[in-house]
Protein backbone atom coordinates (compact mmCIF):
# COMPACT_ATOMS: atom_id res chain seq x y z
CA UNK A 1 0.00 0.00 0.00
CA UNK A 2 1.14 3.42 -0.53
CA UNK A 3 0.69 6.43 1.59
CA UNK A 4 -2.58 7.84 0.20
CA UNK A 5 -4.04 4.02 0.70
CA UNK A 6 -2.96 3.52 4.06
CA UNK A 7 -4.50 6.84 5.20
CA UNK A 8 -7.58 5.58 3.01
CA UNK A 9 -7.65 2.04 4.92
CA UNK A 10 -7.18 3.67 8.35
CA UNK A 11 -10.09 5.87 7.58
CA UNK A 12 -12.35 2.94 6.32
CA UNK A 13 -11.53 0.85 9.46
CA UNK A 14 -12.41 3.85 11.33
CA UNK A 15 -15.59 4.72 9.80
CA UNK A 16 -16.20 0.64 10.14
CA UNK A 17 -15.65 0.61 13.56
CA UNK A 18 -16.95 3.33 14.76
CA UNK A 19 -20.57 4.63 13.82
CA UNK A 20 -20.43 7.93 15.11
CA UNK A 21 -17.16 8.50 12.61
CA UNK A 22 -17.53 11.02 9.83
CA UNK A 23 -15.35 12.63 7.03
CA UNK A 24 -15.76 15.70 6.16
CA UNK A 25 -13.91 18.41 4.40
CA UNK A 26 -13.12 20.17 0.37
CA UNK A 27 -13.97 17.86 -2.48
CA UNK A 28 -13.90 14.46 -0.09
CA UNK A 29 -16.65 12.96 -1.53
CA UNK A 30 -14.95 12.08 -4.75
CA UNK A 31 -11.86 11.10 -3.19
CA UNK A 32 -10.11 14.04 -2.61
CA UNK A 33 -7.56 16.06 -3.69
CA UNK A 34 -4.88 13.14 -3.33
CA UNK A 35 -7.23 10.17 -3.59
CA UNK A 36 -7.01 9.81 0.57
CA UNK A 37 -11.20 9.49 1.00
CA UNK A 38 -11.48 6.99 -2.53
CA UNK A 39 -14.30 5.18 -2.02
CA UNK A 40 -15.53 6.07 1.18
CA UNK A 41 -18.19 8.21 0.74
CA UNK A 42 -19.60 5.01 -1.57
CA UNK A 43 -19.02 2.31 1.31
CA UNK A 44 -20.32 4.50 4.32
CA UNK A 45 -22.78 7.16 3.08
CA UNK A 46 -23.46 10.50 2.10
CA UNK A 47 -24.28 11.16 5.94
CA UNK A 48 -20.77 9.89 6.58
CA UNK A 49 -18.50 10.97 4.52
CA UNK A 50 -19.54 14.84 2.66
CA UNK A 51 -18.16 17.87 1.44
CA UNK A 52 -17.92 21.18 2.86
CA UNK A 53 -18.01 24.39 1.00
CA UNK A 54 -14.92 26.26 1.27
CA UNK A 55 -14.53 27.63 4.75
CA UNK A 56 -11.52 26.28 6.73
CA UNK A 57 -12.74 28.13 9.80
CA UNK A 58 -16.22 26.47 9.61
CA UNK A 59 -14.65 22.53 8.56
CA UNK A 60 -13.17 22.60 11.86
CA UNK A 61 -15.56 24.62 13.94
CA UNK A 62 -17.81 22.67 12.69
CA UNK A 63 -15.70 19.37 13.89
CA UNK A 64 -15.04 21.02 16.99
CA UNK A 65 -19.01 21.22 17.56
CA UNK A 66 -19.41 17.42 16.17
CA UNK A 67 -16.60 16.06 18.50
CA UNK A 68 -18.33 17.74 21.51
CA UNK A 69 -21.09 16.34 20.55
CA UNK A 70 -20.45 13.08 20.80
CA UNK A 71 -19.33 11.99 17.31
CA UNK A 72 -15.67 11.59 15.93
CA UNK A 73 -15.20 13.87 13.45
CA UNK A 74 -12.13 13.81 10.85
CA UNK A 75 -12.05 17.35 9.33
CA UNK A 76 -10.00 17.53 6.24
CA UNK A 77 -8.11 20.56 5.39
CA UNK A 78 -7.10 20.71 1.91
CA UNK A 79 -3.54 21.63 1.93
CA UNK A 80 -1.69 22.89 5.49
CA UNK A 81 -1.56 25.98 4.16
CA UNK A 82 -5.28 26.64 4.29
CA UNK A 83 -5.09 25.71 8.05
CA UNK A 84 -4.87 29.22 9.08
CA UNK A 85 -8.45 30.75 8.63
CA UNK A 86 -9.20 27.64 11.01
CA UNK A 87 -6.14 28.60 13.91
CA UNK A 88 -8.44 30.41 15.91
CA UNK A 89 -10.38 27.51 16.44
CA UNK A 90 -7.78 25.04 16.67
CA UNK A 91 -5.88 27.34 19.58
CA UNK A 92 -8.33 29.07 20.99
CA UNK A 93 -11.54 26.55 20.96
CA UNK A 94 -10.63 22.48 20.25
CA UNK A 95 -7.21 23.03 22.37
CA UNK A 96 -8.70 25.29 25.12
CA UNK A 97 -12.47 22.92 25.77
CA UNK A 98 -11.42 20.53 27.63
CA UNK A 99 -9.55 23.08 30.16
CA UNK A 100 -11.70 25.79 30.21
CA UNK A 101 -14.83 23.34 31.18
CA UNK A 102 -13.19 22.11 34.10
CA UNK A 103 -13.27 18.49 32.02
CA UNK A 104 -17.19 18.80 31.90
CA UNK A 105 -16.48 18.64 27.86
CA UNK A 106 -14.33 17.78 25.70
CA UNK A 107 -13.62 17.56 21.65
CA UNK A 108 -11.07 14.86 22.18
CA UNK A 109 -12.60 13.03 19.20
CA UNK A 110 -11.88 15.87 16.63
CA UNK A 111 -9.17 14.59 14.13
CA UNK A 112 -7.88 17.32 11.64
CA UNK A 113 -5.73 15.96 8.66
CA UNK A 114 -3.84 18.35 6.08
CA UNK A 115 -1.32 17.44 3.30
CA UNK A 116 1.85 19.37 4.38
CA UNK A 117 5.90 19.64 3.17
CA UNK A 118 7.18 20.19 -0.04
CA UNK A 119 6.21 18.36 -2.76
CA UNK A 120 8.76 19.91 -5.57
CA UNK A 121 6.21 21.99 -7.56
CA UNK A 122 4.46 23.78 -4.50
CA UNK A 123 5.65 26.99 -4.37
CA UNK A 124 4.22 29.39 -1.44
CA UNK A 125 1.02 27.82 -0.63
CA UNK A 126 0.97 24.25 -1.45
CA UNK A 127 4.47 23.38 0.70
CA UNK A 128 4.66 24.73 3.88
CA UNK A 129 4.89 22.26 7.22
CA UNK A 130 3.42 24.41 10.24
CA UNK A 131 3.55 22.12 12.80
CA UNK A 132 5.44 24.11 15.16
CA UNK A 133 2.60 26.84 15.44
CA UNK A 134 0.63 24.02 16.76
CA UNK A 135 3.08 22.44 18.74
CA UNK A 136 3.30 26.08 20.96
CA UNK A 137 -0.64 25.46 21.57
CA UNK A 138 -1.18 23.41 25.16
CA UNK A 139 -4.50 20.97 24.55
CA UNK A 140 -3.46 19.58 20.91
CA UNK A 141 -1.39 17.24 19.48
CA UNK A 142 0.64 17.31 15.98
CA UNK A 143 1.43 14.05 14.57
CA UNK A 144 3.52 13.35 11.33
CA UNK A 145 4.01 9.79 9.72
CA UNK A 146 6.93 9.15 7.67
CA UNK A 147 5.26 6.27 5.96
CA UNK A 148 2.24 4.15 5.00
CA UNK A 149 2.83 2.11 8.11
CA UNK A 150 2.67 4.51 10.68
CA UNK A 151 0.28 6.70 8.65
CA UNK A 152 -2.71 3.81 9.39
CA UNK A 153 -0.97 3.38 12.92
CA UNK A 154 -0.74 6.88 13.64
CA UNK A 155 -3.99 7.71 12.26
CA UNK A 156 -6.02 5.32 13.88
CA UNK A 157 -4.42 6.85 17.23
CA UNK A 158 -5.15 9.90 16.36
CA UNK A 159 -9.08 9.08 15.74
CA UNK A 160 -9.10 7.53 18.76
CA UNK A 161 -7.23 9.91 20.79
CA UNK A 162 -9.44 11.31 23.76
CA UNK A 163 -7.59 14.59 23.05
CA UNK A 164 -7.75 17.06 19.79
CA UNK A 165 -4.96 16.16 17.28
CA UNK A 166 -3.85 17.38 13.78
CA UNK A 167 -2.21 15.09 11.48
CA UNK A 168 0.21 16.12 8.90
CA UNK A 169 0.59 13.97 5.85
CA UNK A 170 3.39 14.68 3.80
CA UNK A 171 2.10 15.13 0.17
CA UNK A 172 5.48 14.11 -1.52
CA UNK A 173 4.93 10.62 0.50
CA UNK A 174 1.18 9.98 -1.03
CA UNK A 175 2.55 8.01 -4.02
CA UNK A 176 5.88 7.51 -3.54
CA UNK A 177 5.77 5.84 0.45
CA UNK A 178 5.05 2.48 -0.51
CA UNK A 179 5.37 -0.39 2.32
CA UNK A 180 3.56 -4.33 3.25
CA UNK A 181 1.13 -2.53 5.16
CA UNK A 182 -1.04 -4.80 7.98
CA UNK A 183 -4.66 -5.02 6.95
CA UNK A 184 -5.76 -5.39 10.02
CA UNK A 185 -6.65 -3.10 12.63
CA UNK A 186 -3.99 -1.66 14.29
CA UNK A 187 -2.48 1.96 16.18
CA UNK A 188 0.81 3.01 16.81
CA UNK A 189 1.02 4.98 20.24
CA UNK A 190 1.66 9.09 20.02
CA UNK A 191 4.29 10.48 22.28
CA UNK A 192 6.81 7.64 20.75
CA UNK A 193 9.46 8.68 18.90
CA UNK A 194 10.99 5.75 16.78
CA UNK A 195 14.58 4.94 16.37
CA UNK A 196 14.96 3.64 12.80
CA UNK A 197 19.05 3.51 12.51
CA UNK A 198 20.96 2.70 15.49
CA UNK A 199 24.45 4.69 15.68
CA UNK A 200 27.14 5.79 17.97
CA UNK A 201 28.73 9.37 17.22
CA UNK A 202 25.98 11.47 15.80
CA UNK A 203 22.16 11.96 16.54
CA UNK A 204 20.14 12.77 13.39
CA UNK A 205 17.07 13.81 14.66
CA UNK A 206 13.99 14.37 11.91
CA UNK A 207 10.11 13.59 11.01
CA UNK A 208 7.65 13.60 7.83
CA UNK A 209 9.66 13.93 4.32
CA UNK A 210 12.97 14.60 6.06
CA UNK A 211 13.28 11.15 7.99
CA UNK A 212 14.20 10.10 4.40
CA UNK A 213 16.64 12.38 3.84
CA UNK A 214 18.55 11.65 6.82
CA UNK A 215 18.77 8.27 6.28
CA UNK A 216 20.32 8.74 3.12
CA UNK A 217 22.89 11.27 5.23
CA UNK A 218 23.78 8.34 8.05
CA UNK A 219 24.50 5.99 5.06
CA UNK A 220 26.67 9.52 3.15
CA UNK A 221 28.04 9.49 6.59
CA UNK A 222 28.51 6.29 7.43
CA UNK A 223 30.74 6.20 3.51
CA UNK A 224 32.18 9.18 3.63
CA UNK A 225 33.21 10.59 7.10
CA UNK A 226 33.01 7.12 8.90
CA UNK A 227 30.98 8.71 11.16
CA UNK A 228 27.70 6.17 12.82
CA UNK A 229 24.53 7.78 12.89
CA UNK A 230 21.31 7.44 14.99
CA UNK A 231 18.47 8.25 13.03
CA UNK A 232 15.10 9.12 15.05
CA UNK A 233 11.86 9.92 13.49
CA UNK A 234 10.24 11.77 16.08
CA UNK A 235 6.74 10.90 14.71
CA UNK A 236 4.79 12.89 17.41
CA UNK A 237 5.24 16.48 17.62
CA UNK A 238 3.42 17.09 20.56
CA UNK A 239 4.13 15.30 22.33
CA UNK A 240 7.51 14.63 21.91
CA UNK A 241 9.50 11.43 22.89
CA UNK A 242 11.14 13.31 25.44
CA UNK A 243 13.40 10.19 26.89
CA UNK A 244 13.96 8.05 23.61
CA UNK A 245 15.94 11.65 22.23
CA UNK A 246 17.87 12.48 25.40
CA UNK A 247 19.15 8.65 25.74
CA UNK A 248 20.26 8.77 22.06
CA UNK A 249 22.21 11.96 22.57
CA UNK A 250 23.48 11.11 26.44
CA UNK A 251 25.32 8.02 23.96
CA UNK A 252 26.42 10.44 20.93
CA UNK A 253 27.30 13.45 22.60
CA UNK A 254 26.13 15.02 18.99
CA UNK A 255 23.21 16.41 17.26
CA UNK A 256 21.80 17.28 14.29
CA UNK A 257 17.99 18.43 14.04
CA UNK A 258 16.47 18.98 10.44
CA UNK A 259 13.27 20.04 9.38
CA UNK A 260 11.65 22.14 6.50
CA UNK A 261 10.09 24.97 8.37
CA UNK A 262 11.81 27.92 8.64
CA UNK A 263 14.90 27.92 11.19
CA UNK A 264 13.77 30.49 13.75
CA UNK A 265 11.28 29.15 16.16
CA UNK A 266 10.75 26.06 13.84
CA UNK A 267 10.36 22.81 15.97
CA UNK A 268 14.49 21.98 16.18
CA UNK A 269 14.51 25.14 18.40
CA UNK A 270 12.31 23.64 20.74
CA UNK A 271 14.11 20.07 20.84
CA UNK A 272 17.97 21.79 21.14
CA UNK A 273 16.65 24.22 23.67
CA UNK A 274 15.56 21.20 25.90
CA UNK A 275 18.44 18.75 24.79
CA UNK A 276 20.78 21.48 25.47
CA UNK A 277 19.47 21.69 29.25
CA UNK A 278 18.95 17.73 30.09
CA UNK A 279 22.42 17.03 27.98
CA UNK A 280 25.04 19.48 28.79
CA UNK A 281 27.81 17.91 29.84
CA UNK A 282 26.89 14.90 27.19
CA UNK A 283 27.48 17.07 24.49
CA UNK A 284 30.80 17.47 22.47
CA UNK A 285 29.46 19.92 19.71
CA UNK A 286 26.65 22.66 19.78
CA UNK A 287 23.25 20.95 18.66
CA UNK A 288 23.07 21.97 14.88
CA UNK A 289 20.14 22.85 13.02
CA UNK A 290 19.85 22.16 9.19
CA UNK A 291 16.51 24.14 8.14
CA UNK A 292 14.26 25.73 5.34
CA UNK A 293 15.81 29.64 5.66
CA UNK A 294 13.80 32.60 7.45
CA UNK A 295 11.71 33.11 4.00
CA UNK A 296 8.22 32.23 2.60
CA UNK A 297 8.69 29.11 1.13
CA UNK A 298 9.80 29.90 -2.83
CA UNK A 299 8.79 29.39 -5.88
CA UNK A 300 11.29 28.27 -8.40
CA UNK A 301 14.39 28.54 -5.22
CA UNK A 302 12.69 25.37 -3.87
CA UNK A 303 15.27 22.82 -4.60
CA UNK A 304 17.70 25.79 -2.71
CA UNK A 305 15.58 25.98 -0.19
CA UNK A 306 15.03 22.31 1.48
CA UNK A 307 17.69 21.27 3.78
CA UNK A 308 18.79 18.57 1.70
CA UNK A 309 21.16 15.62 2.06
CA UNK A 310 24.26 17.89 1.48
CA UNK A 311 23.27 20.32 3.92
CA UNK A 312 22.62 17.85 6.25
CA UNK A 313 25.77 16.35 5.78
CA UNK A 314 28.02 19.24 6.49
CA UNK A 315 25.68 19.99 9.74
CA UNK A 316 27.29 15.98 10.63
CA UNK A 317 30.77 17.17 9.50
CA UNK A 318 30.41 20.20 11.34
CA UNK A 319 29.08 18.29 14.52
CA UNK A 320 31.95 15.90 14.29
CA UNK A 321 34.94 17.95 13.66
CA UNK A 322 33.67 20.71 16.26
CA UNK B 1 -2.47 48.40 -17.01
CA UNK B 2 -1.74 45.27 -17.48
CA UNK B 3 1.33 43.04 -18.68
CA UNK B 4 2.59 41.31 -22.12
CA UNK B 5 2.16 37.77 -22.52
CA UNK B 6 5.65 37.44 -22.48
CA UNK B 7 5.63 38.41 -18.94
CA UNK B 8 2.95 36.83 -17.63
CA UNK B 9 4.03 33.00 -19.33
CA UNK B 10 7.40 34.15 -17.56
CA UNK B 11 6.09 34.49 -14.45
CA UNK B 12 4.48 31.57 -14.63
CA UNK B 13 7.95 29.30 -15.39
CA UNK B 14 9.50 31.47 -12.98
CA UNK B 15 11.77 33.45 -14.47
CA UNK B 16 12.95 36.58 -14.46
CA UNK B 17 11.31 38.76 -16.73
CA UNK B 18 8.26 37.45 -14.75
CA UNK B 19 5.80 40.29 -13.89
CA UNK B 20 6.68 39.28 -10.07
CA UNK B 21 10.41 38.72 -11.02
CA UNK B 22 9.72 34.88 -10.95
CA UNK B 23 9.24 34.57 -6.78
CA UNK B 24 5.60 34.54 -7.08
CA UNK B 25 4.13 31.84 -9.79
CA UNK B 26 0.80 31.27 -11.44
CA UNK B 27 -1.41 32.65 -8.59
CA UNK B 28 0.98 35.88 -7.75
CA UNK B 29 0.82 38.25 -10.80
CA UNK B 30 1.07 41.76 -10.10
CA UNK B 31 1.84 45.19 -11.53
CA UNK B 32 0.17 48.84 -11.42
CA UNK B 33 -3.58 48.76 -10.00
CA UNK B 34 -3.86 44.70 -10.37
CA UNK B 35 -2.82 43.56 -6.88
CA UNK B 36 -2.60 39.86 -7.53
CA UNK B 37 -3.79 37.05 -6.80
CA UNK B 38 -4.22 34.95 -3.45
CA UNK B 39 -3.31 31.77 -2.65
CA UNK B 40 -6.08 31.39 0.11
CA UNK B 41 -9.17 32.16 -1.64
CA UNK B 42 -11.22 34.92 -0.64
CA UNK B 43 -8.29 36.72 1.56
CA UNK B 44 -8.45 38.94 -1.40
CA UNK B 45 -12.01 40.31 -1.26
CA UNK B 46 -11.42 42.44 2.21
CA UNK B 47 -8.12 43.39 1.09
CA UNK B 48 -10.03 44.89 -2.05
CA UNK B 49 -12.28 46.65 0.38
CA UNK B 50 -9.29 48.10 2.19
CA UNK B 51 -7.81 49.52 -1.16
CA UNK B 52 -11.48 51.10 -1.66
CA UNK B 53 -11.50 52.58 1.21
CA UNK B 54 -8.42 54.13 0.65
CA UNK B 55 -9.29 55.44 -2.59
CA UNK B 56 -12.35 56.94 -0.46
CA UNK B 57 -10.13 58.47 1.92
CA UNK B 58 -7.64 60.18 -0.78
CA UNK B 59 -11.00 60.98 -2.61
CA UNK B 60 -8.82 60.18 -6.27
CA UNK B 61 -12.45 58.64 -7.56
CA UNK B 62 -10.77 55.39 -7.54
CA UNK B 63 -12.68 52.01 -7.53
CA UNK B 64 -11.75 48.98 -6.90
CA UNK B 65 -12.66 45.28 -8.21
CA UNK B 66 -12.14 42.24 -6.03
CA UNK B 67 -12.78 39.10 -7.80
CA UNK B 68 -13.21 35.85 -6.01
CA UNK B 69 -14.90 32.49 -7.20
CA UNK B 70 -18.14 30.66 -6.56
CA UNK B 71 -15.98 28.29 -3.94
CA UNK B 72 -14.71 30.99 -2.26
CA UNK B 73 -18.01 32.88 -1.81
CA UNK B 74 -18.46 30.53 1.40
CA UNK B 75 -15.69 32.29 2.80
CA UNK B 76 -16.26 33.94 5.97
CA UNK B 77 -14.29 36.71 5.60
CA UNK B 78 -16.45 38.07 2.62
CA UNK B 79 -18.89 38.75 4.39
CA UNK B 80 -17.05 40.55 6.86
CA UNK B 81 -15.67 42.71 3.78
CA UNK B 82 -18.86 43.09 2.43
CA UNK B 83 -20.68 44.25 5.74
CA UNK B 84 -17.97 46.94 6.24
CA UNK B 85 -17.67 48.12 2.61
CA UNK B 86 -21.42 48.87 2.98
CA UNK B 87 -21.68 50.22 6.23
CA UNK B 88 -19.04 52.67 5.12
CA UNK B 89 -20.18 52.92 1.40
CA UNK B 90 -16.98 51.90 -0.11
CA UNK B 91 -16.01 52.52 -3.82
CA UNK B 92 -16.11 48.03 -4.36
CA UNK B 93 -17.00 45.71 -6.97
CA UNK B 94 -17.48 42.73 -5.57
CA UNK B 95 -17.07 40.24 -8.60
CA UNK B 96 -17.90 36.56 -7.94
CA UNK B 97 -16.90 34.82 -10.80
CA UNK B 98 -19.10 31.58 -11.05
CA UNK B 99 -17.87 28.70 -12.94
CA UNK B 100 -19.93 26.23 -11.39
CA UNK B 101 -17.18 24.42 -9.61
CA UNK B 102 -15.25 25.16 -6.77
CA UNK B 103 -12.55 22.91 -7.72
CA UNK B 104 -14.59 19.23 -7.07
CA UNK B 105 -17.71 20.79 -5.35
CA UNK B 106 -20.27 21.90 -7.66
CA UNK B 107 -22.17 25.37 -6.21
CA UNK B 108 -25.33 23.57 -5.78
CA UNK B 109 -23.40 21.26 -3.34
CA UNK B 110 -21.54 23.78 -1.52
CA UNK B 111 -24.02 26.80 -1.51
CA UNK B 112 -27.32 26.89 0.00
CA UNK B 113 -27.70 29.92 -1.69
CA UNK B 114 -25.90 29.99 -5.80
CA UNK B 115 -27.78 33.33 -6.32
CA UNK B 116 -24.27 34.44 -5.77
CA UNK B 117 -25.06 37.99 -6.98
CA UNK B 118 -27.83 38.36 -3.53
CA UNK B 119 -25.10 37.07 -1.02
CA UNK B 120 -23.94 40.60 -0.72
CA UNK B 121 -26.68 41.07 1.96
CA UNK B 122 -27.37 44.70 1.79
CA UNK B 123 -25.38 45.28 -0.65
CA UNK B 124 -26.84 45.69 -4.41
CA UNK B 125 -25.74 42.51 -7.04
CA UNK B 126 -26.65 42.28 -10.39
CA UNK B 127 -26.77 38.99 -12.40
CA UNK B 128 -24.22 39.12 -15.39
CA UNK B 129 -23.73 36.60 -18.28
CA UNK B 130 -19.91 36.07 -18.19
CA UNK B 131 -20.46 34.36 -21.28
CA UNK B 132 -21.60 37.34 -23.26
CA UNK B 133 -18.07 39.43 -23.50
CA UNK B 134 -20.61 42.78 -24.57
CA UNK B 135 -22.70 42.03 -20.84
CA UNK B 136 -19.68 41.82 -19.07
CA UNK B 137 -18.11 45.13 -20.56
CA UNK B 138 -21.71 46.92 -19.33
CA UNK B 139 -22.07 45.71 -15.88
CA UNK B 140 -18.92 46.84 -15.24
CA UNK B 141 -19.19 50.46 -16.65
CA UNK B 142 -22.66 50.38 -14.68
CA UNK B 143 -21.28 49.01 -11.44
CA UNK B 144 -18.32 51.79 -12.13
CA UNK B 145 -20.62 54.69 -12.62
CA UNK B 146 -22.28 53.26 -9.48
CA UNK B 147 -19.29 53.91 -7.45
CA UNK B 148 -18.29 57.12 -8.96
CA UNK B 149 -21.28 58.32 -7.52
CA UNK B 150 -20.65 57.06 -4.50
CA UNK B 151 -23.26 54.35 -4.83
CA UNK B 152 -21.37 51.33 -4.13
CA UNK B 153 -20.93 48.98 -3.23
CA UNK B 154 -22.18 46.73 -5.52
CA UNK B 155 -21.93 42.89 -5.93
CA UNK B 156 -21.65 41.64 -9.59
CA UNK B 157 -22.62 37.67 -10.34
CA UNK B 158 -20.76 36.71 -13.56
CA UNK B 159 -22.07 33.19 -14.68
CA UNK B 160 -19.00 31.22 -16.77
CA UNK B 161 -17.69 27.76 -16.95
CA UNK B 162 -14.89 26.29 -16.30
CA UNK B 163 -13.17 23.77 -19.42
CA UNK B 164 -10.22 22.28 -17.84
CA UNK B 165 -9.49 21.10 -14.18
CA UNK B 166 -8.98 23.43 -11.53
CA UNK B 167 -5.15 23.28 -11.63
CA UNK B 168 -2.76 21.06 -13.30
CA UNK B 169 -3.24 17.88 -10.56
CA UNK B 170 -6.71 18.00 -11.29
CA UNK B 171 -8.09 16.14 -14.12
CA UNK B 172 -11.62 17.86 -14.17
CA UNK B 173 -13.42 14.57 -15.48
CA UNK B 174 -14.39 12.79 -11.74
CA UNK B 175 -16.71 15.28 -11.06
CA UNK B 176 -18.34 15.69 -13.79
CA UNK B 177 -19.50 14.82 -17.56
CA UNK B 178 -17.47 15.15 -20.41
CA UNK B 179 -20.90 15.83 -22.01
CA UNK B 180 -21.06 18.68 -19.87
CA UNK B 181 -18.18 20.53 -20.95
CA UNK B 182 -18.45 19.91 -24.60
CA UNK B 183 -22.15 21.45 -24.26
CA UNK B 184 -20.82 24.38 -23.03
CA UNK B 185 -18.10 24.57 -25.46
CA UNK B 186 -20.27 24.03 -28.44
CA UNK B 187 -23.21 26.48 -27.16
CA UNK B 188 -21.78 28.98 -24.35
CA UNK B 189 -18.23 29.87 -25.54
CA UNK B 190 -17.28 33.62 -25.21
CA UNK B 191 -15.30 34.18 -27.92
CA UNK B 192 -17.43 32.02 -30.28
CA UNK B 193 -20.86 33.61 -29.52
CA UNK B 194 -18.52 37.42 -29.75
CA UNK B 195 -17.30 36.31 -33.59
CA UNK B 196 -21.24 35.18 -34.81
CA UNK B 197 -22.49 38.45 -33.61
CA UNK B 198 -19.44 40.56 -35.31
CA UNK B 199 -19.97 38.51 -38.41
CA UNK B 200 -23.93 38.75 -38.28
CA UNK B 201 -23.54 42.42 -37.70
CA UNK B 202 -21.16 42.24 -40.72
CA UNK B 203 -19.14 44.82 -38.48
CA UNK B 204 -15.60 42.43 -40.07
CA UNK B 205 -15.58 39.42 -42.13
CA UNK B 206 -14.86 35.88 -41.63
CA UNK B 207 -10.98 36.69 -43.29
CA UNK B 208 -10.37 40.17 -41.03
CA UNK B 209 -11.13 37.44 -38.05
CA UNK B 210 -8.84 34.72 -39.39
CA UNK B 211 -6.13 37.66 -39.76
CA UNK B 212 -6.59 38.66 -36.00
CA UNK B 213 -6.75 35.31 -35.28
CA UNK B 214 -3.56 34.13 -36.67
CA UNK B 215 -1.80 37.09 -35.27
CA UNK B 216 -2.94 36.33 -31.94
CA UNK B 217 -1.42 32.75 -32.03
CA UNK B 218 1.55 33.87 -33.36
CA UNK B 219 1.90 36.43 -30.61
CA UNK B 220 1.64 33.90 -27.80
CA UNK B 221 3.87 31.53 -29.57
CA UNK B 222 6.50 33.84 -29.58
CA UNK B 223 6.11 34.62 -26.08
CA UNK B 224 6.22 31.22 -24.98
CA UNK B 225 9.13 30.74 -26.80
CA UNK B 226 10.64 33.66 -25.27
CA UNK B 227 9.62 32.99 -21.88
CA UNK B 228 11.17 29.29 -22.16
CA UNK B 229 14.21 30.80 -22.89
CA UNK B 230 14.03 33.54 -20.43
CA UNK B 231 16.27 32.85 -17.62
CA UNK B 232 15.50 32.24 -13.55
CA UNK B 233 16.79 34.79 -11.14
CA UNK B 234 19.88 34.19 -9.50
CA UNK B 235 20.26 32.19 -5.58
CA UNK B 236 20.96 35.43 -4.34
CA UNK B 237 17.18 36.60 -4.69
CA UNK B 238 15.94 33.77 -2.45
CA UNK B 239 15.83 36.08 0.59
CA UNK B 240 15.48 39.18 -0.99
CA UNK B 241 12.38 41.59 -0.56
CA UNK B 242 11.48 39.84 2.36
CA UNK B 243 11.63 42.96 4.33
CA UNK B 244 11.91 46.65 3.77
CA UNK B 245 14.35 46.85 6.01
CA UNK B 246 16.09 44.02 7.12
CA UNK B 247 17.42 45.25 10.61
CA UNK B 248 19.27 42.16 11.41
CA UNK B 249 22.42 41.82 9.18
CA UNK B 250 21.94 38.26 7.80
CA UNK B 251 19.07 36.42 7.06
CA UNK B 252 19.07 33.29 9.01
CA UNK B 253 19.94 30.81 6.83
CA UNK B 254 19.64 26.90 7.41
CA UNK B 255 22.96 25.84 9.28
CA UNK B 256 23.65 28.09 11.66
CA UNK B 257 26.52 28.96 9.83
CA UNK B 258 24.56 30.30 6.58
CA UNK B 259 24.19 33.89 6.43
CA UNK B 260 22.26 34.96 3.60
CA UNK B 261 22.36 38.57 2.62
CA UNK B 262 19.09 40.54 2.44
CA UNK B 263 18.70 42.24 -1.40
CA UNK B 264 16.12 44.90 -1.79
CA UNK B 265 15.67 44.34 -5.45
CA UNK B 266 12.26 44.82 -6.83
CA UNK B 267 11.16 48.33 -6.90
CA UNK B 268 7.89 49.54 -5.29
CA UNK B 269 4.60 50.03 -8.02
CA UNK B 270 1.42 50.40 -5.06
CA UNK B 271 2.20 53.98 -3.67
CA UNK B 272 5.15 56.76 -4.05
Amino acid sequence: MNFYQAVNNAMDIALASDPTCVLFGEDVAFGGVFRCSLGLQDKHGKDRVFNTPLCEQGIVGLGIGLAVAGSTAIAEIQFADYIYPAFDQLVNEASKFRYRSGNEFNCGKLTVRAPCSAVGHGALYHSQSPEAYFAHTPGLRVVIPRGAITAKGLLLSCIRSNDPCIFFEPKVLYRSAVEQVPTKDYEIPLGKAEILVEGDNVTLIGWGTQVHVLREVAQLAQDRLNVSCEVIDLMSIQPWDYETVINSVKKTGRVVIAHEAPLTCGFGAELAATVQKECFLHLEAPIQRVTGFDTPFPHVQEPFYLPDKWRCLEGVRTVVEF
Amino acid sequence: MGVSPFSILSELLGRKSGCARGKGGSMHMYCENFYGGNGIVGAQVPLGAGIALAHQYKGDGGVNIALYGDGAANQGQLFEAFNMAKLWKLPSIFVCENNGYGMGTSAERAAANTNYYTRGDMIPGIWVDGMDVLAVREATRFARQMCAEEKGPVVLETVTYRYSGHSMSDPGTSYRTREEIQEVRAHRDPIHSLKDKILQAELATAEELKVIDTDVKEEIDRAVKDAKADGEISMEELPADIYSENLEPYIRGITAVDKLKHLNIGSRVNYA
